[in-house]
């Protein structure tokens, strides 16, 4: 079903690959909610070390639920993998909980930032090391980290998480799960609600956070546009399956993907209005 | 006597039994913190725990054994409500769990009789609920040694729990945990553990506050009913605060005393019974979120 857009695949970069596995593999997983909702049917990617992999499709395509089987939070909301496998660091995931996983260095990022309202901005950094057994004053030394790449985390510390703005709030989750010391990092729609300029300020971050402390990252995105000027590797889901992907900038021109995701075709800039489904669905599945 | 110094006797009183409905609601306060729950168990783990006390003393065990015995019994129920009631309903909503509790409460309620016998039972903790003669001799006041004793420990207990609550790790993490169940998953705060932790220490708190007011009014099923007292306390202190329940214990307290000594033969007396839950439904009207408790966070 995967149709790969970029044959001529920069060669280096897959020797590469070949020769380190994936920090992260999904293996044909098939999710079920409630035992009668089939929500992925077959999503099977990869994140390499070091990089960033956007899974981007719209509401309701299975993102926000492969984010969490990967990290088993789905198992709090009556989901289940029922088919395939999920491999961390070459462990499979499906026996371990929450609190494992990020001892083992794996933090998701939930959507809707999920802060801790009633703590300050602070606090809720600190009890991202929750699961660390740090002293005092290691504890600062990673705070004052966090606060490098969040210079306004620093000015905000002692607000009330549930008062700072909604970019302030996504800035606290992501710093948050910094303070595991993760090597992978999964964000779930970290431009969800905010000013397109606090987009660009969170993803520069992200960049940076991926770059300097060499974390991978796997974030769920709807805004394409914004994702695949980040990412480094791109894949699209809808309905529960992986129906593209390939390099970012491949895909960033891939005409389908200009056509359906970033509103363009090759008439120009075009109305999704004017789009008829019937032909997304003849072209897609 | 002159009227000032019967003024103060009713208001020590008062503020002495106060401290008795704080030790009680303290129990909900820290369940509510940390599972975002009113739990209708509180009177049944007080019963509960008292009972089982008494029962072990009756079986021949000396005080200072049967104590750790019934604590260690506490903390069990509390492991085993994490196990069986919380852990399958993670996720739910608040109203699911509500429900559970009160499924509970019956269960610990049927448990406790069927184990140790309907029978009302007494308990003698050494300590008499009589006047302090260097009190009485001074001031002419009544203050009564029980409610005394009463008070200092909870004084003790609500001082160790705040701190628990604001300066330690696992404090801040329940405190996160009450906030968002998902969220403290996600970042790797043991669930299990903070709420076996909790719902033991509840456990413990039932036991202190069964046994003051056992020593005072007998070991007996009305125990159960001594939380349905916690709740005006609750609703004025706020539902998440230490503090907060400690001082509406101690207003609470002092209300009913007063209010039934001074202005009770103006409307024919009894109002003790239920000046609280008055004082509880004006602070419902202009302070839903009592005197201490975290306002609610809304962004629009």
């Amino acid at each position: 079903m995967n149709v790969s857009v970029a044959p001529a695949v920069d060669r280096s970069a897959a020797v590469q690959a070949a020769a380190q596995p994936p920090v992260l593999a999904v293996k044909n997983i098939e999710v079920i909610y409630n035992h009668v909702i089939l929500v992925l049917r077959g999503v099977s990617l990869e994140v390499p070390q070091g990089k960033i992999v956007a899974l981007l499709g719209g509401n309701g395509a299975g993102k926000s639920t492969t984010l969490k089987s990967i990290s088993t939070l789905l198992a709090s909301e009556r989901g289940a993998v029922t088919k395939g496998s999920i491999e961390f660091r070459g462990q499979r995931t499906d026996q371990l909980t929450p609190g494992e996983l990020v001892g083992m260095g794996l933090v998701q990022v939930m959507e809707g930032r999920h802060c801790f309202g009633h703590l300050t901005a602070e606090e809720n950094l600190i009890t991202g090391a929750y699961a660390r057994s740090i002293g005092r004053a290691q504890l600062r030394e990673e705070l004052d980290r966090i606060y490098a790449y969040f210079p306004r985390l620093k000015v905000r510390r002692s607000s009330l998480a549930g008062y700072t703005s909604g970019g302030e709030q996504q800035m606290i989750a992501i710093g948050r799960a910094m303070m595991a010391k993760p090597s992978m990092l999964l964000l779930d729609e970290p431009s969800m609600g905010l000013a397109p300029q606090i987009v660009a300020e969170i993803f520069e971050i992200v960049r940076d956070l991926n770059q300097k402390e060499g974390v991978s990252i796997l974030l769920a995105e709807q805004n394409t546009n914004v994702a695949l000027k980040y990412a480094d590797y791109g894949y699209i889901l809808e309905s529960g399956r992986i129906m593209l992907d390939g390099p970012a900038k491949a895909l960033a021109e891939n005409k389908d993907v200009k056509e359906f995701y970033l509103g363009m075709s090759s008439e120009g800039r075009k109305s999704f209005r004017d789009m008829k489904s019937y032909r997304r669905r003849k072209r897609w599945v | 006597m002159p009227d000032f110094w019967f003024f103060l006797e009713v208001l020590v009183g008062g503020l002495l039994s106060g401290t008795m409905y704080a030790l009680v609601a303290l129990g909900f306060v820290l369940i509510y913190k940390a599972s975002s729950v009113f739990n209708f168990a509180q009177g049944a783990m007080v019963f509960f725990a008292v009972l089982s006390f008494v029962g072990f003393m009756e079986l021949g065990l000396p005080f200072w054994a049967a104590l750790p015995v019934t604590v260690g019994l506490m903390i069990l129920v509390g492991m085993g409500t994490e196990r069986f009631v919380l852990r399958p309903l993670v996720n739910q909503s608040e109203d699911t769990l509500l429900m559970a509790t009160i499924g509970l409460a019956f269960v610990i309620e049927g448990v406790a009789q069927l184990a140790w016998g309907v029978d009302v039972r007494r308990l003698d903790l050494g300590i008499r609920d009589e006047p302090i003669n260097w009190v009485m001799d001074k001031t002419g006041m009544l203050v009564s040694q029980l409610d005394v004793t009463a008070a200092l420990v909870a004084g003790i207990m609500v001082a160790a729990l705040a701190l628990l609550f604001s300066h330690t790790k696992v404090g801040r993490g329940l405190r996160a945990v009450a906030d968002d169940h998902a969220a403290a998953l996600s970042i790797g705060i043991p669930l299990k553990h903070i709420w076996m932790l909790v719902w033991a220490t509840a456990g413990v708190v039932a036991l202190v506050a069964g046994m003051l007011w056992g020593a005072r009014s007998g070991v007996q099923f009305a125990l159960v009913w001594v939380a349905l007292k916690a709740l005006p306390v609750l609703i004025i202190g706020g539902f998440t605060s230490v503090p907060g329940v400690i001082l509406a214990g101690l207003i609470v307290g002092a209300i009913e005393k007063i209010g039934e000594v001074f202005i009770g033969p103006y409307v024919g007396g009894g109002i003790e019974g239920w000046s609280p839950y008055m004082l509880a439904v004006l602070f419902l009207l202009i302070r839903p979120e009592g005197l201490f408790g975290e306002k609610i966070i809304r962004r629009v």
